[in-house]
């Protein structure tokens, strides 16, 4: 059929690339762990941290959000109904923090030291409570995810045990997130000379942590997405929807504060008149907060899963504009500094996604992460863009094979 | 130990670099121009012209960013008041030469195993800092903070046409052991321009402080959260079981 091998030679082009660009972090880790970071990276003594600061760690750990909130949801609140969902979202969490740290292993100039923090303590360092964070969350996430394993292998006696500790693991996980997701903002506390004062405030790390629970929840709708377009898998528009007006609540607030916060510290006069900066604070929150929030107020955009996809990928993206803000833009602006990625070091961050893709359609396909079980390689030859049609029309109960 | 510090009085430096030559002489690296901090050079001086020149180096700060920032405590400031610098704890995070409000501390980009460089002050050398020792008028003075203190205000009072009325670094960014004074203001000198008096830990700790409440009223929250909506579910299974009959595997 014409229109699905459209959609085939569409998949098959993405798959393609993305081989190309995880292939590419093979060269790009010979050259910069031969030559040093000076070799690969545009950093330098006025610019330490880069890209695979601002994006890689900063946004692959907020992305990773959903996880925390959606366990939290299910096994702390008893809202049993988000069940179905819980799967992928612990998945593409797991993912990100393993991703999160193997790109810190690129960043870190001694990498083979990542450990150190372990008996090495210096517990006013902000990096050092980040470390020893994601070190045991990493861990929790393992033990979130390995009943999908169990259950592959039928392993029942590990599958009870793990289950029996799942509470305590969630609340962990709740507590943990919220210390590392707000104080990744609190690592630039520490810059009040550094950091553009429209993005500089006492309030970093209630923003970090807001916009990422924002962005996780937005990313648990953009994967449900992505695996309708790759598996052909039924989405579930109603419980999506049902979190979209919690996104609604938490962009709201985020926003408040975000306005507030500009009255408090006297800065609204660097609104205006409008400097490039200025222009990039609007976009990034209006844009990426102010509008999504006002679309997904909105049942019609939340009854369809198209609609709901593009308001929470615009949370996502505004979400990753902001990392990028605090972390470069602003920090170029405040240090009159500049800084532009290499290609190496865009062509890793963009590998590393790739990655991730790859791994979570891989773990999709032999692993029981949705409830109809592994996804298997039947649903390959699913036309995507039927499907979409067919999904749009019949709701949530079309299921193909 | 008292605590120990550098005078700079720019007035008094002729621009001889001898405390440029001390400096890579000690750290065992080549002879060369200093034009500015990176992984060769701990010291430089800053010419802004009318035969002033301003001597920068690390400020070996009281209450230093870079090592409350590093995560493994590979920067230390030691009882003296040097801030030293332990390359085998360090990780490479780079965080330290993020934070410095004065630009010092510098990586080694081109290395596979990589250190931050800066001033230790010369730490253990008996005599004190090679740049002290070196300069033939006097310009660098090294001795206890409280003294090189006193004696920086007498000369500021005893010529106040000469010198600006003030010492920078006596209560920037909360002290630093490396103080100035000069005909000029800091502004003028070319010195950095820094966040204020408060010491930069702080704007960290006012965060950082809240995380045993976090974890205290979080876990007792969420734990409640849990045995609460738990409850209801019970109550309603059991509440179900009573009128309909409905038996249920147990």
């Amino acid at each position: 059929m014409n229109v699905g091998s459209l959609g085939k030679l569409r998949l098959s082009f993405w798959t393609v690339f993305g081989g190309l660009l995880a292939l590419s972090l093979l060269p790009i880790a010979y050259v910069r762990f031969s030559g040093g970071l000076g070799a690969v990276t545009n950093l330098s003594n006025a610019f330490p941290w880069g890209m695979w600061i601002g994006f890689d760690v900063l946004c692959g750990v907020g992305l990773a959000a959903g996880g925390f909130a959606l366990t939290a949801t299910v096994h702390l609140f008893h809202l049993e109904e988000f069940k179905p969902i819980v799967r992928p979202t612990v998945l593409t969490a797991f993912l990100g923090y393993l991703l999160v740290i193997f790109a810190l292993l690129f960043d870190l100039g001694k990498p083979w030291n990542v450990w150190h923090p372990i008996i090495m303590w210096n517990p006013h360092s902000v990096m050092f409570e980040v470390g020893w964070c994601v070190m045991l969350y990493t861990t929790v996430l393992s033990l979130e995810f390995a009943p999908i394993v169990f259950e592959r292998f039928k392993l029942n006696s590990l599958l009870r045990s793990v289950r029996a500790v799942t509470p305590v693991l969630v609340v962990l996980g709740v507590i943990l997130s919220t210390l590392h997701q707000s104080s990744l903002g609190s690592l630039f506390l520490i810059l009040p000379h550094k950091v553009h004062p429209l993005w500089y405030s006492p309030l970093l790390p209630v923003f970090f942590f807001l916009s990422a629970l924002a962005a996780g929840l937005g990313m648990v709708v953009v994967e449900s997405w992505f695996s309708r377009r790759v598996f052909g898998k039924a989405i579930e528009t109603h419980l999506l929807a049902r979190l979209s007006r919690v996104s609604v609540v938490i962009l709201a607030l985020y926003l408040a504060l975000r306005i507030r916060d500009l009255a408090v510290r006297h800065v609204f006069g660097a609104l205006w008149p409008l400097t490039p900066m200025a222009l990039i604070f609007l976009v990034e929150v209006g844009l990426g907060v102010a509008l999504p929030a006002v679309l997904l107020a909105w049942t019609r955009f939340r009854e369809s899963p198209r609609r709901l996809a593009v308001a929470q990928g615009l949370v996502v993206l505004g979400f990753i504009f902001h990392r990028m803000n605090v972390s470069i833009t602003a920090v170029e602006a405040a240090t009159g500094q500049h800084y532009l990625p290499s290609v190496a070091e865009f062509a890793t961050s963009m590998g590393i996604v790739a990655l991730g893709m790859w791994l979570f359609v891989l773990a999709c396909r032999f692993l029981p992460v949705f409830p109809a079980g592994p996804v298997g390689f039947a649903a390959v030859t699913a036309e995507p863009v039927a499907n979409t049609v067919r999904a749009v029309v019949g709701g949530e109960a079309v299921r193909t094979l | 130990m008292a605590r120990m510090a550098k005078l700079i009085d720019v007035t008094k430096c002729i621009g001889c670099q001898s405390c440029v030559e001390a400096c890579q002489k000690t750290n065992g690296q080549p002879a060369h121009e200093a034009r500015g901090f990176d992984d060769q050079t701990f010291t430089y001086l800053l010419d802004r012209g009318s035969d002033t020149y301003v001597r920068r180096m690390c400020m070996h700060c009281e209450d230093p960013a870079c090592a409350s920032v590093c995560p493994v405590k590979a920067l230390t400031k030691t009882a003296e008041g040097n801030v030293v610098y332990d390359p085998t704890k360090c990780m490479g995070c780079r965080y330290c030469v993020m934070a410095c409000a004065f630009g010092v501390p510098a990586y080694e980009w081109h290395s596979a195993t990589p250190r931050v460089r800066k001033c230790e002050g010369c730490q253990g050398r008996p005599g004190g800092p090679a740049c002290a020792e070196a300069c033939p008028t006097g310009a660098t003075l090294y001795g206890e903070r409280e003294a090189l203190l006193a004696e920086a205000r007498k000369r500021i009072t005893a010529e106040p046409g000469t010198y600006f009325n003030g010492i920078f670094g006596d209560d920037e960014v909360g002290g630093t052991d490396v103080i100035f004074i000069a005909g000029k203001d800091p502004a003028a000198l070319g010195l950095p321009v820094v966040p204020g008096k408060r010491a930069l830990p702080d704007y960290t700790w006012q965060a950082l402080k809240h995380i045993p409440d976090v974890v205290l009223l979080g876990g007792v929250l969420l734990g409640g959260m849990f045995w609460l909506t738990k409850r209801k579910e019970d109550v309603a299974r059991a509440e179900g079981s009573h009128p309909g009959g409905d038996h249920e595997r147990r």
